[in-house]
């Protein structure tokens, strides 16, 4: 692998796909409403999943409240609180980042980063929308059925998750809730083959994969995840349902409920959590591969360099998200196994720390010596190598079996995964949002609100998430109503979860002055042109902003070069868009 | 495709070995070069079905190694009296030979698909879903006499009550495969059959040219669904 600074520019190659067909409305309900318009439809995706994901962060004031000031509020007996805690997690990761990740970043980027007209299969990718709402309400109508929404933890563990002993074990709660997840993943089946095969089959003349963003390659890999693990996901909840409904036992041993012998028996508990984490630990790579992608364009972009070694960048995206299969059993320490399983899954886990490091390093790397703009962007993509950075290491710990029999279900594992895939991928959602509100909406956001939105967020997260692994060190329980009398936990303790509670109404308030920041801007904000960061990649060049049905105009867009030439010497600006013919511009593009 | 513009592969030296596969397979446009998009969508969707119909299977053998209770005996279970005699396996074989000979007829569909022969292919087609649906049909006769002779989700005369669990939910799943694939040749046929793909009328909803690559499109799906079959024939029957 040899960089060459002076190469120049390829030819363009033949047409291999003819252009697509675009379906046009016919009327203001297909145009706005049932839009086939990928564009469309990824605003569709992200309003509804930052809709639902507000209730969550509402659940989580909830929980923050009873927790520092248990028995104040009368509202919150035990049976909301685990109610609180199972939508919380539930909707955090499964309706706000995974779909706002994939369906809303996935839908507007991909085609426009590739330079297609559309996804592949509009109707499909439509029908993943509404699909994906009905899964959405499916989910808030269980807040409202008789005995209220599943209690059960956001892993759904069998057979209290069917029992009466947990809220809506007995009632309709959990049916509401594995009915919602079934749904979800048929819609989301739908919209994920279109991810794909667009990214594989649909993309312009000279859009090498290999000079693809890595945004489209973290999307593009996280999707091709998402359709191998959901399926883990989809059996465990149908079985489940077939246990809750039909009274067969896939997952229900022998057990007495309430004094009485239940018809079960024979069933495996531990089935269902094999099942559940071959999709679950994946699913943190769902979340985190869209954030690497989108993060190293960000700071490339925003840092005026090229991505510090961009093959290595893709193959640790294929790696991580290929290793990430064979770790699931990571989370099932205390759970019981064979010794040796243990040794396995502890070296498969701690293995994936080294592309993991890979990539932190080059986007260090890419920032040294580049030219920094402190932009907001910028500046949640900062945040987010330091918040992703304390949380990967703390998985360190977790990750082998001796140090997290001791940690495990306490507050330090609620940190761990907070700051590695809570709130690191939030703070790259922000910066992608402050990034590409431009082009999705033609008005920059205000930058004063955003400051303000960011100091907040960045700060109040850290003191939220940081104490909390003190907490866990000291042996305090996650998912515990209230502490009572405990011993072993001092007063600084409660009044470290006074403390944690405060932040996280201050952090949760600053979200209102985003949200309003999105608001106020759409109408108000500077205007921002085609290419206000002065970005090379496709999006950036499209004929009008925001792009029209069909993105390109009346030609689609001829790649000659990489994602990444900023700053190239011999320029004549410091970036150099990808559809630039000229031979004599050189380029920094790395040739195999 | 006619365009006199020199191609990647003239203008620049390809590697070889392992890095040319990687630079072939990542060059431009497209990765699988002769995959419409169709067709790269049904492969992949089959490759996430896989996953599916593979944690169903695994979840039903640990199911079945793990419980305490002796299984039922499936050559016993699913024998038919006939003639006087018990003999096993019989209904689960013609569901078998069905279903293989249902293959057969829609690769012919596909063949005289691509020789545009409308009226041979819509006729394939229509055996095809002949065979599929006979195959449901026999499904239920076969679930019919289970439930008759008091096997339930939740309990069997025999043994184990996963074994009736394991039974209704994956050949369910299977069947509601089977039964999806003849909805959608019914479909197809039609469209073969009124000519849609030799004027390329539009789809309703997508408004899409049509092809007779829809029918290959079909066909894999149903050849996925057989092999899935066998699968579903091995662990389940004759283990």
């Amino acid at each position: 692998m040899v960089e060459i600074p002076a190469g120049s520019a390829s030819a363009i190659p033949a047409a291999e796909v003819a252009d697509m067909e675009l379906y046009h409305p016919k009327s203001w309900w297909t145009k706005y409403v049932f839009s086939q318009d990928a564009k469309v439809i990824a605003v569709q995706y992200a309003l509804t999943a930052i809709s639902i994901g507000l209730v969550a962060l509402v659940l989580s004031w909830l929980m923050r409240l009873q927790l520092a000031f248990p028995g104040y509020f009368a509202f919150i007996d035990a049976d909301r609180y685990y109610q609180f805690i199972t939508m919380h997690g539930m909707i955090m990761v499964i309706y706000l980042l995974t779909a706002l990740f994939l369906g809303g970043f996935g839908n507007y980027l991909i085609p426009l980063m590739v330079g297609a007209r559309d996804m592949v299969f509009p109707y499909a990718n439509m029908l993943s929308y509404w699909i994906y709402l009905i899964a959405v309400l499916i989910l808030v109508a269980g807040f409202f059925v008789p005995g209220g929404p599943t209690g059960a933890g956001w892993t759904l563990y069998p057979p209290q998750a069917v029992l009466s002993g947990t809220p809506g074990g007995r009632d309709m709660g959990i049916l509401f809730m594995l009915s919602s997840l079934i749904v979800f993943i048929i819609g989301f089946t739908m919209g994920g083959l279109n991810y794909v095969v667009t990214v594989l089959q649909g993309r312009a003349r000279g859009m090498t994969l290999m000079r693809m963003p890595l945004t489209v390659w973290g999307i593009f890999t996280a999707t091709v995840m998402a359709l191998l693990a959901f399926p883990a996901l989809f059996v465990a909840c149908v079985m489940m349902l077939f246990d809750r409904l039909l009274g067969t036992s896939f997952f229900m041993p022998a057990i007495v409920e309430m004094g009485e012998q239940l018809q079960h028996g024979g069933g495996s508990p531990i089935l269902f959590q094999h099942l559940f984490w071959f999709f679950g630990h994946p699913e943190v790579y769902i979340v985190a591969l869209p954030a690497f992608g989108i993060v190293s364009d960000l700071i490339s972009t925003h840092a005026r360099k090229n991505i510090f070694g961009y093959r290595m960048m893709v193959w640790a995206i294929v790696i991580i998200g290929a290793l990430s299969f064979i770790v699931w059993a990571h989370h099932m320490y205390v759970s019981g196994m064979n010794p040796n399983f243990g040794f396995f899954f502890a070296t498969t886990t701690l293995i994936i720390a080294i592309p993991t490091a890979i990539k932190v390093y080059n986007w260090v790397l890419t920032l040294w010596r580049g030219d920094i703009h402190l932009t907001l962007p910028m500046l949640f993509a900062l945040a987010f190598i330091v918040t992703f950075v304390n949380g990967g290491l703390t998985g360190l710990f977790l990750g082998n079996v001796v140090v997290d029999v001791p940690l495990s279900d306490t507050m330090f594992v609620v940190a761990h995964f907070h700051m590695v895939m809570g709130v690191a991928p939030i703070l790259v959602i922000f910066g992608a949002i402050y990034h590409w509100y431009p082009k999705v909406t033609g008005r920059m956001l205000n930058d004063t609100l955003g400051h303000v939105h960011f100091w907040i967020t960045f700060l109040g997260t850290y003191a939220i998430f940081f104490p909390m692994h003190y907490l866990g060190l000291l042996g305090v329980p996650r998912r515990y109503y209230e502490l009572g009398e405990t011993a072993f936990v001092p007063p600084s303790a409660h009044s470290l979860n006074i403390f944690i509670t405060i932040m996280a109404l201050f952090v949760g308030a600053a979200q209102m002055v985003f949200l309003f920041n999105l608001v106020w801007s759409l109408s108000r904000g500077r205007l921002a042109g085609g290419n206000p960061w002065r970005a090379t990649t496709l999006e950036w060049q499209t004929p009008q902003t925001p792009p029209a049905h069909g993105n390109w105009g009346k030609d689609l867009p001829v790649v000659y070069r990489w994602a990444y030439d900023y700053s190239v010497p011999g320029a004549p600006e410091d970036f150099i868009p990808q559809t630039e013919p000229a031979r004599d511009i050189p380029t920094r593009e790395v040739v195999a | 495709m006619e365009q006199s513009v020199p191609t990647h592969r003239e203008q620049t030296l390809l590697p070889e070995g392992m890095r040319g596969v990687v630079a072939d397979f990542s060059s431009d446009q497209r990765a699988f070069k002769t995959a419409s998009w169709g067709k790269a969508m049904m492969w992949i969707f089959l490759l996430s079905d896989t996953f599916v119909f593979g944690c169903f299977l695994i979840a039903y053998m640990t199911a079945r190694i793990s419980t305490p209770v002796p299984w039922p005996n499936p050559s016993e279970v699913f024998a038919l009296h006939i003639g006087g005699q018990d003999v096993p396996l019989i209904l689960i074989a013609i569901m078998t030979f069905v279903l293989i000979s249902s293959s057969g007829t829609m690769a012919m569909a596909v063949n005289f698909g691509y020789r545009r022969e409308r009226r041979i292919t819509a006729a394939l087609m229509l055996a095809t879903a002949l065979l599929g649906a006979m195959f449901v049909g026999m499904q239920a006769f076969e679930w019919t006499k289970l439930i008759s002779e008091g096997v339930r989700p939740w309990e069997n005369p025999w043994g184990a009550a996963q074994f009736g669990s394991s039974f209704f939910m994956i050949t369910g799943f299977h069947g509601t495969h089977v039964t999806i694939g003849v909805i959608f040749l019914l479909i197809v046929a039609r469209k073969v059959w009124r000519g849609d793909f030799d004027t390329e009328r539009r789809g309703f909803f997508t408004s899409r040219k049509g092809h007779y690559e829809s029918v290959e499109i079909m066909g894999l799906y149903w050849h996925f669904v057989d092999l899935v079959w066998v699968f579903i024939f091995a662990f389940f029957y004759l283990w």
